[in-house]
């Protein structure tokens, strides 16, 4: 009998359709993942078992590390809208390059006398170390309380939404900042807001 | 298939005749493809995890009324609990009121052998006195000002894990500070 022959197959396959959706899916995740900008004020933030996500619009981030703090407003429209307030508040004008550069900044730490030079200096000169001292937010001087407020008016005024606040605090900062600064936004009841924190395992 | 030859074709010029030979057109789109895979999977995990985790925390309102014209809840002394938040991360804790406390104070760490396992038991002992589901344990969270911001969340946390039903924030007193002092948890 004859012998039965096996045609040799060739194992390689057609990777094209596969090549396609793979750079498909390439593009798509490297145009919507946005680079880590360098944060002004670093902190480490302590960790919690809890896996709610920050929300990602209208959303006001108060660093504190270091008894320094910071201000930071999601979306460049409530940016300029707080900048205006508090121009406003403060009798400072700002040019409209001024308040387009400011709208570009994620987060500051300079009290309102300051604005102006932080806005003049180059994006990594503003983030050296040293270079901003903090916002103001003793009772004399509660520069702090006037950013809140500016931002939420201006998330009121854009969006029609009460504005979110986080708290990013560095795990080592002592209480009575942290407490300082939850006082500040209780005086506008504020009694809700976000802590931001690392994640873990409750196994500790 | 996806395969690209270049050794033939070397054979045929020297007859006089040259005739194009039919080049196959595919590529090894292997290692390319594992490098796509390997890209995609990079940024789907640093897109999803770059969004920072966090707590929600409700304070309770403020008012600006004097003392003694606020609202006063009384709440039973056996279901509540307070920990006091001291230096070199350490807890004391105490059960019913300040200046007669039915259990403690006592001095614990945190984490799942320290402060977890006191709130577990006490609100084991509240349940089976009280029966009811709505009249739980209630903890007072006092921090005081030796204590870190890392303290207050760690303690946030426990009350997440161990479902305490209700917890507060409060200030702390000058009492409560030297009963901290008294177990080496704070210098002035």
């Amino acid at each position: 009998m004859a012998k039965v022959k096996m045609s040799k197959k060739s194992t390689k396959i057609d990777m094209t359709a596969m090549c396609d959706v793979a750079f498909l899916l390439l593009s798509f995740f490297v145009m919507t993942s946005t680079a880590k900008i360098p944060e002004p004020l670093p902190v480490d933030t302590p960790a919690s078992t809890r896996e709610t996500k920050l929300p990602d619009t209208d959303l006001a981030t108060i660093t504190v590390g270091d008894k320094k703090v910071f201000f930071g407003i999601t979306g460049q429209d409530l940016r300029r809208e707080a900048l205006g307030n508090i121009a406003e508040k403060y009798s400072v004008t700002f040019t409209e390059e001024e308040t387009k550069r400011f709208s570009l900044i994620d987060g500051f730490g300079v009290p309102v006398g300051n604005l102006k030079q932080l806005i003049a200096l180059k994006g990594d000169e503003r983030n050296k170390p040293g270079v901003q001292p903090g916002i103001p937010y003793d009772s004399l001087d509660n520069q702090l309380r006037e950013w809140v407020l500016a931002a939420r008016l201006a998330a009121k005024d854009a969006h029609q939404t009460e504005l979110k606040i986080a708290i990013k605090g560095d795990a080592k900062e002592e209480y009575p900042t942290i407490k300082k600064v939850i006082d500040i936004l209780q005086q506008q009841k504020v009694n809700k807001f976000f802590l931001v924190t690392g994640l873990r395992s409750d196994d500790f | 298939m996806a395969e690209l030859n270049s050794g033939d074709g070397g054979g045929g010029k020297k007859k006089g005749h040259v005739r194009s030979k039919k080049q196959n057109a595919g590529v090894d789109l292997t290692a390319m493809v594992d490098l796509a895979f390997l890209l995609i999977t990079f940024f789907m995990l640093t897109t999803s995890l770059s969004k920072p985790q966090s707590m929600n925390l409700a304070m309770p309102d403020k008012e600006d009324k004097p003392k003694d014209q606020q609202e006063q809840l009384d709440v039973a002394d056996d279901r509540s609990m307070t920990l006091l938040l001291g230096e070199k991360n350490q807890i004391v804790w105490y059960y019913g009121l300040p200046d007669n406390p039915i259990e403690g104070p006592t001095k614990v760490g945190y984490g799942k052998n320290g402060i977890r396992k006191e709130l577990l038991a006490k609100e084991k002992t509240v349940l089976a006195k009280y029966g009811d589901p709505k009249k739980g344990l209630i903890v007072l969270i006092k921090a005081s000002k030796k204590s870190t911001y890392r303290n207050l969340v760690d303690v946030l946390d426990e009350m997440a894990i161990a479902k305490v039903p209700t917890y507060a924030i409060v200030d702390i007193t000058p009492e409560e500070n030297a009963m901290l002092e008294k177990e080496g948890l704070f210098t002035k």
